[in-house]
This record gives C-alpha cells, structure tokens and sequence, in this order.
C-alpha cells in the first residue's frame, strides 16, 4: 500500500471525529507549546546573562594586591602596594597569553563643570583599557600614551556623567574640575548599561593612572591591573603565567604567600550561565513531563478507536488486508495526530513566546534546534503511544472482527 | 472443466474452555470452476465454518484445503490475505461496507491493497459497478442506498479484483423477498455471464434453488450432494 494512500486514509478517519482528534491533539499541541515558550525564555534568559558578561569585558583577567599581614593582623585584599605599573608593562612584554593591561584606580569623585556638580567613579586606566572592556567611543578620542607620560589633565567620560554635566551640549574640549584641577574632556564613552548587579557602567570619569596616582591619590602604586587574555582558552594560561612572573618580580620566596590576587572574570560568567541552564532544563523537563501525558492521550483515544472500527478492520483484512497495513493504518493515524498537534504547538509556542517579549519585556529566544527537536520529538510519542494500539488491531482476528457487532 | 476448489477429509475443532466442539467431521468435497453451489445447513451445521476455511480466515484443524490446486492451508497470514485479496471475493449477509464511504471507494478498497493505482482503481470500480447495475450511484454512501443496492456494492467489490471465487454467506438474510430475487438473479448473471465460480451459504431452500448444485451439511457432515434439476437456464434471469 502507498505511502500516499496511507496516509488520505489516516486523514480521513480523523476527519470524522474532528473534535476527538482535536482534544487528543490538545495535550501534544500544550506539551509542544510548553517546550518551545520555555526554552526560548530559559534561552533569551542565557543570552541576556552572557551579554552582560560581555559588557564586562570577556577573557578579562584581574589582578589585585594581595592581603598584608603584620603582626597576626591580616588585612584585607589590596592592602599592599607592591603592584606597580612596570608590572602591567611585564604581563604584555613577557606573556603571549597576555594582549593587553592595564593600570586601574578607582575613586569616588565630585565633578564639577560650570555651575553643576555630579559625584561620579574616577578610574585612572591606561589607553589599552578600552581594548580590554571592549569599549566604543561615542565622540572624541580615547586616552593615548602621550596622556600617560605627561600626567595630562584629560578626561574620558561616561554617558551618564555627559548627560548629568553638559545635557545636550557637546562635552568635548569642555572643562571639568576634580579636587579644583582643570581636566579637558577628550572624549565621551558610547552607553555600555548596568552590570548584573545594576551597577551603572556609564556613571564614570577616566583619566590617566598616571594623573589620577600624582595627582589625585599622591600613591606610587597601583588598586589593579585588569589583564586580557589573547583568546577564552587561554584565560587559564594567562592566570598561571601572571602568577609565576609577578612572584619572580616580587621577589617571593617558595615558602611564602602571594601578595597578588589573580581573578578570573570568566568564572563569573561559567557560573551565571550554569544557572541559566541549569533553569532552561528545569523548565524543559517540565514540558516535556505534559507532551507524555499528551502522549498517554493518544494512546487512550487511539485504543477507543481501535476497537470501535473493529469491524472496519474485520472488513479491510477479509479483502485483503495484511497486519501490517492495518498496523500501518492506524500507527499513520497517532503520527498524523502528534505531528500536527506538534505543528499547532510550535506555532502556540512561538506566539505565546513573541507575547511574552512584547508585552511582558521578557528576552525570550527561539532557538530553531528547539523547535526541530520538538516537532521530531511529537513525531516519536505518535509512534510510541501509537505503536500498541496499532499492534493491537493488526492482531485482530477477522472473522471475530467481521462479528463484532 | 478444471477443478479449483478440493477439499479432503477436513476437520475443525473448538476448543469451548475444556470442552472440545467438534464443527467440521471429515469433509471431502470437490468443485469444479464455473459452478455456482448453495450450502445449505441448519446453524450449527459447520456451514459458516467451512466457509470460513474456504475464506482463508480460519485453519482447519486437520485435513487438506486445495485451491487451483495449491495447498493453502499451510500458507502464512500475509499468503492468506494476498489470496482473499486476490482470488476470493466475499459477500456477507450484514454487506459489511464502510460507512461513511462512497460506493465507488468501497469497490476500490480492495484494490488499496494489491497495488492498484489511482486512475486504473477508479476505472476498474466503476466497471464492477455498473456490472451490478449501480453506475448512477457511485458516490452515494451506504446510508444513502438501499439494502439491496448496499448488497450490489458489496457484490462490486467482491468482483472488482477479479477473482476465482465468491463467496457468499447468506447474502439474502437481511433482505425481503423481492430484493433477495433481484440479488439472486444477479449472482447467476455472474455465473452464466462471467462464468464465476459462486459458492453460497444459506439456509432458505427458495434462495438455494438458483444453484446448480446443493449441499447440505448437518453435524459437520455432508449428508447430501446433489445437482439442481432446475438448471439456472430455466430460472428467468431479470439482473
């Protein structure tokens, strides 16, 4: 029998009960829908996360002062001063897991410019911290080397700050004051958003390390040096050669501490993402769990009909039906019926998860992997909630099938 | 002419729980191609029994089922249902249509499962209809036709197939005299025209007197075996 044919009668059949196949569709068509609006928010969830941590920059290492201890006191982190900028200079001179450091130092600050104030974070950074938190400018320029060799009263600043200080007037060779020193602004940060922890990454000021330590902190010594690794793989490389090469330069005997802190940015993210996946299974499992009750319903309604077209069967087999047609016939019918319940339910998914995002702000994320599997997999609970039913009337005998009243 | 139907020392047995019921005691019967025979019988004779072996729905449980010459009552299931297919056309006395089906998809069922394609099926049932004289009635559903035009349709679709045998299980019982007249007329316009071989069950002796040949069955026997004087010739054929 062709294929073709199987599957008008299969059609056919379920046209005769519209409302049956329809409510025995509903449990596959909500088990779909369930897996595809889940997914796509456990995804668009995933996605936002790893934004985030891309915003702070990826294969960012940093590397703080280590913890002092004098006298059985131990302080806390970043209570020595033995990080200098040479070392920064060392990391990219010495290491090739290393492309970029840069000096880092940080402060809250009042800003003033003409006759308003902004309490802001100044950060003194070197020219390659733009490359290491992969930040564009939306005007003017970047802090350059010559800034740094000349302690230049120059400032970099954030969106935040523009707008706070200058409103909708260009910022741009504009003066602002730290502490009662004349800083020119150079250029204006372009808008990188809050941080994971809501931290606004736009409230900030930045001028050379080398201004803000004279200047500014009247310190020789640096608060940090934040590190990018050539490549994600080598993230863990890197951290070793920093390690080994700032205790050579410290002069830090075998049996003796570190007085550094190297900290991996990409472990934050590992775990932040381990929790969006960890969310997006939770919730696919779920689905799934009522895509097999969908399942189960096939099959109830598949053993119904299997025994009220008994006689049908009786009659197809005394004109020439094999088992395996019959099987075939009926296997086609729970296919057919999970298939399109899976079609409505990726359709029901896809909308309910476009809702979602118009309405309720949710990112949500259609992966098309997602929805392959879950049409594949409507498919395979056909055949398996089908599979004993159909074997079931294939083993009718038809002269009791033909009697069967 | 040929023989197509042997059938040696044949015997059935039921087993009711404990009990065993014997349906068929040792039948030996031989029926050439071409004739048209009434097996006659009480209920419980072993009548539907020995149809139902003839059918190829049911083993017997000792002796030997020849048809055209071939022993089928060793074949597989699939075998089985390639020969009802095939070489055996039923007729039954409930018609057994498919509600809910045109008459003209109820023909071509058969053909759904030989390999039949769209347009030669189509051809092919409707020529099996206008046979039995239902050509202006092809795609009326059972509820729409008559029980004597439902017959017809389950006729059609015994035939559509070509085949050797019909077999017919009391396929006058659901309907009134006049109808069973028409219906009867037409299996002898099968038999003389088409010269099919028509075997048919019934316990009506007015219905079996259109045969050429009668057999009666009792106890699962064969008590008698005998020609009809009254050849079909002489019974005016109105089909």
């Amino acid at each position: 029998m062709q294929w073709l044919m199987i599957l008008r009668i299969a059609l056919r059949a379920l046209a005769r009960n519209k409302l049956r196949a329809f409510l025995t569709m509903l449990g596959i068509i909500i088990g779909v829908g369930a897996v595809i609006a889940m997914v796509a928010i456990g995804e668009g969830a995933k996605s936002t996360i790893r934004a985030q941590i891309a915003s702070l920059g990826t294969n960012v290492l940093v590397v703080l002062p280590g913890s002092n201890s004098q006298g059985g006191v131990r302080l806390g982190l970043g209570n020595v001063n033995t990080l200098v900028d040479a070392d920064a200079r060392a990391m990219v001179r010495e290491l090739p897991s290393v492309s970029f450091a840069s000096p880092v130092l940080r402060r809250p600050e009042q800003l003033v410019a003409g006759n308003l104030n902004w309490g802001t974070l100044a950060q003194g950074v070197a020219p390659e911290f733009q490359q290491i938190r992969d930040w564009q400018l939306a005007d003017g320029r970047f802090l350059h080397e010559g800034d740094m060799e000349s302690a230049a009263k120059v400032a970099v600043i954030g969106e935040t700050v523009a707008r706070q200080l200058f409103g909708n007037d260009n910022p741009i060779d504009a003066v602002i004051r730290i502490r009662n020193i004349p800083f020119r602004v150079v250029g204006v940060l372009s808008p990188k958003g809050q941080t994971g922890q809501g931290t606004d990454q736009d409230d900030t000021v930045m001028i050379p390390y080398t201004t803000m330590q004279k200047r500014l902190m009247r310190i020789t010594w640096l608060q940090s040096i934040v590190v990018k690794a050539v490549n994600a793989e080598r993230v863990q490389e890197a951290q070793e050669q920093i390690t080994l090469l700032l205790r050579q330069r410290h002069r830090i005997g075998q049996d003796r501490e570190d007085d550094f802190n190297v900290r991996n940015l990409s472990d934050i993210a590992e775990a932040a993402q381990t929790t969006a996946r960890v969310m997006a299974v939770l919730l696919g499992s779920v689905a799934s769990i009522s895509l097999l009750v969908g399942g189960i319903g096939i099959m109830n309604i598949m053993l119904v009909s299997v025994t009220e077209r008994t006689r049908e069967i009786g009659i197809r087999m005394a004109v020439g039906a094999r088992s395996r047609d019959i099987m075939l016939q009926f296997l086609v019918e729970a296919v057919v019926m999970a298939a399109t319940g899976g079609l409505i339910g990726i359709i029901l998914g896809i909308g309910s998860s476009e809702v979602l995002k118009e309405w309720a702000q949710w990112p949500t994320l259609i992966s098309p992997a997602i929805v392959a599997i879950a049409f594949l997999f409507s498919g395979a609970v056909g055949v398996f909630f089908g599979f004993y039913p159909a074997k079931k009337a294939a083993n009718l005998d038809p002269i009791e099938a033909l009697r069967y009243e | 002419m040929s023989e197509l139907i042997r059938v040696e020392n044949l015997h059935k047995i039921y087993h009711m729980g404990d009990v065993e019921v014997p349906a068929l005691r040792g039948i030996d019967l031989a029926i050439t191609r071409g004739e048209f025979v009434a097996v006659m019988g009480s209920s419980g004779s072993g009548k539907s029994t020995f149809m139902n072996i003839l059918g190829c729905l049911d083993r017997p449980t000792q002796g030997k089922y020849l048809l055209e010459g071939d022993d089928v009552g060793s074949l597989s299931a699939d075998e089985w249902a390639y020969i009802r297919n095939k070489r055996i056309g039923f007729v039954f006395q409930g018609f057994n249509l498919l509600s809910r089906t045109t008459a003209l998809e109820n023909v071509e069922l058969p053909m759904m499962y030989n390999g039949f394609h769209g347009k030669e099926r189509h051809q092919r049932a409707v020529e099996a209809l206008n046979l039995v004289g239902l050509g202006q009635r092809l795609d009326h559903t059972p509820n729409r036709l008559s029980g004597g035009q439902q017959q017809r349709v389950a006729i059609a679709r015994a035939l559509v197939n070509r085949p050797s045998l019909i077999l017919a299980d009391e396929p006058t019982g659901n309907l009134d005299s006049t109808t069973s007249g028409e219906i009867m007329a037409l299996f002898q316009k099968l038999n003389l025209e088409q010269g099919m071989t028509i075997i048919l069950v019934t316990h009506e002796a007015d219905i079996a007197v259109h045969a050429h040949r009668q057999i009666l069955f009792k106890d699962g026997l064969v008590i008698s075996d005998k020609n009809n004087k009254q050849a079909p010739e002489t019974i005016k054929c109105s089909g």
